[in-house]
């Protein structure tokens, strides 16, 4: 139990610092850092990707519905904190919106999480009979429908119809974002350490054997789709901050694909391998590697040979199938990261070391 | 008269035209160790699976504690295509799915082994223990069940100790050698507190040795959780040696019931398993 007790408090420890490092980098540094725009990104898709996780890796459900949830959520919170005065203005095209009030951030962060929650309850019903790559067929023509549906002229009046929503609710800091992300996230590891995960991680091990123990197939699956897709609304909601403008044609399927490449590379079924992979990836595809875009010249007047539009796209995508081939199990398999275990891992070799040492000595 | 546990009535289980299971009626009674066995292919896994609700069984009643837990009767293509017999006793259709009986006390193991396979010895029964919570998803989420989940590891932690597999309670499931593999399926399985107990095929791929300690593990887990057992097997060994009562079914019908001294001395059981000679 003591042990346990050290790997939990080192692991806090952590999380304290990159929330001191998220908050002295909100303070201190100058407001045109690419840190803002890359952290504010990171925060979003790594709740998106760990959602995204609870079903693909815990449940063992192969569902690629992501783009659709975040939609809905990412709707319904720009819907619902335009300011009054601004509505009628954003609204322009349908005459004005039907909704007449504004919600507070918290609000509409957490009602952005039940709309979404309450269609997966909807479409689980029926679309969580099928299995594997049908699922996947399923919820990816569910978020196809969703984004058809939400153009349509006569939901104008709610939606705005095909114009983008804007004027609405948009923090800048970067604490908010980690703040939402981050107690996010860690109510669903909290879930998965249940008794709750367990039987998620049964049915995905073994749905046979899970029902056979006496774990209800159809409601399990249908509370960890709905669990999945709350966090996923949460997060379209943070993406709305993020773009500040929310249209339905940013919610398309390849967003779905980066999602679950994030949750790949950082290890199916791994938390802390998608929030690493998560920042990784949104990191160098938006900074890191942005120069390669950029036509370059050399001081003596040369063209910097490749550099230019649509490079960086390809040297992304080598490095993505660099990883996908030698670490299979993506970064962190489905391990978890324990600072504890590798300060011990660390003294080991360490104290291995000074043992030789000492041995050489005689 | 002892209680009996485990009633079946009549069970057919029939794909299209062919009758797997005819017409099969047992009784379990409580404290029992009872056998079925059949030559291969005889139907006794597709017999089991209609008992444990994999299957809807195509006619016939099954009763657990005299409560009636499956009932079905042809329908549909099945009301033309229907073989077996009995055909208009049946009127309802009732299947519990495997969760609910499990719920209700038959827990049962696999003949290939499915244990959780990314999980530990540990998670492995831990998760046997999910079904019989009291919290909802946001009392365990946010810890508030906490003497359920020390009852649950609590128990967890003597079970294992009573098997004996208390000592690898770390390593993962699969990691473990086959025989232990074996015994932690059947220690999943007491953790969901069975009242029946059924096991497919326990000694299978085991060696003579082996086979001599499922026996008396077979023997120790009875007496120590009261329980009433049917298996399937094809160890005669083993069979004869723990089975109280057996009933032998080949090509889906039962050719025999008793005591193993009487199956032994069957007649028509010996003839099913080595085949009639033709000379007589």
């Amino acid at each position: 139990m003591w042990e346990k007790n050290k790997r939990t408090i080192c692991n806090l420890i952590l999380v304290g610092i990159i929330i001191l490092l998220m908050i002295l980098i909100d303070l201190f540094a100058p407001s045109t850092s690419m840190w803002f725009s890359v952290l504010r990104k990171v925060c979003t898709f790594a709740l998106a990707a760990v959602s995204m996780n609870l079903l693909n890796g815990f449940t063992g459900l192969f569902s690629l519905g992501q783009a659709g949830f975040m939609l809905l959520g990412a709707y319904t919170y720009a819907i619902l904190t335009i300011p009054v005065n601004m509505r009628s203005n954003v609204f322009r095209n349908y005459g004005d919106s039907v909704i007449h009030f504004q919600m507070p951030l918290v609000a509409a962060l957490i009602l952005a999480g039940i709309v979404a929650a309450f269609f997966a309850f909807l479409i689980g019903l029926p679309v969580l009979r099928l299995k594997s790559d049908y699922l996947a067929i399923a919820t990816l023509g569910f978020a196809e429908i969703v984004r058809g549906l939400v153009q349509l002229q006569s939901f104008g009046p709610v939606t705005n119809g095909p114009d983008p929503i804007n004027m609405f609710t948009a923090p800048k800091s970067i604490t908010v974002y980690a703040a939402i992300s981050g107690i996010s996230i860690f109510i669903i590891v909290l879930m998965i350490n249940s008794t709750y995960g367990r039987a998620f991680k049964a049915i995905r091990d073994d749905e046979i054997a899970a029902e056979a123990m006496g774990i209800n197939l159809a409601h399990h699956k249908q509370l960890s789709f709905v669990i999945s897709s709350f966090f996923c609304g949460i997060a379209g909601a943070m993406m709305a901050m993020c773009n500040t403008s929310v249209s339905s044609v940013s919610f398309t399927t390849s967003m779905t694909y980066q999602i679950l490449l994030v949750v790949v590379i950082g290890g199916i079924g791994s938390i802390s391998g998608s929030i690493i992979a998560a920042f990784i990836f949104y990191a160098s595809s938006e900074w890191w590697l942005k120069f390669l875009d950029l036509e370059t010249y050399t001081k003596a007047g040369s063209k910097v040979p490749l550099l230019g539009p649509g490079f960086r796209m390809v040297v992304f995508s080598i490095l993505i199938m660099i990883i996908v081939l030698f670490f299979r199990q993506g970064i962190m398999g489905t391990r978890e990261i324990s600072v504890y275990d590798g300060i011990m891992k660390i003294k080991s070799v360490f104290v291995k070391d000074r043992a030789k040492g000492g041995e050489s000595h005689e | 008269m002892s209680k009996n546990v485990l009633r079946v009535e009549n069970l057919t289980m029939q794909f299209g035209g062919v009758v797997a299971v005819n017409n099969l009626s047992m009784e379990i009674n409580e404290g029992e160790i009872v056998a079925l066995i059949g030559p291969n292919g005889a139907g006794k896994t597709t017999a089991f699976n209609a008992i444990t609700g994999v299957y809807e069984p195509t006619n016939g009643a099954v009763y657990f504690n005299d409560q009636k837990i499956i009932e079905n009767h042809p329908q549909g293509k099945m009301k033309k295509l229907y073989a077996g017999k009995n055909a208009d006793m049946y009127k309802q259709a009732l299947v519990k799915t495997p969760d609910e009986l499990t719920k209700l006390g038959m827990a049962r193991t696999f003949q290939n082994i499915r244990l959780f396979k990314s999980m530990t010895v540990f998670d492995n029964v831990l998760t046997a223990k999910h079904l019989r919570r009291t919290s909802n998803i946001f009392t365990a989420t946010f810890k508030l069940n906490r003497e359920e989940e020390l009852k649950m590891r609590k128990d967890t932690e003597e079970l294992l100790k009573l098997v004996e597999l208390y000592d690898v309670k770390d390593e993962i499931a699969t990691g473990l050698p086959y025989g232990k593999q074996r015994k932690l399926e059947i220690a999943r399985a007491l953790a969901t507190e069975p009242s029946l107990l059924l096991l497919d095929e326990p000694a299978a791929g085991m060696n003579p040795q082996e086979t001599e300690e499922l026996t008396k593990f077979i023997h120790y887990i009875r007496e120590k959780f009261s329980l009433t057992i049917l298996l399937i097997e094809h160890h005669m060994n083993l069979v004869m040696d723990i089975s109280d009562r057996i009933y032998v079914i080949d090509f889906g019908e039962e050719i025999a019931e008793g005591v193993p001294a009487e199956i032994q001395a069957n007649k028509r059981v010996i003839d099913a398993y080595l085949g009639v000679s033709e000379d007589e």
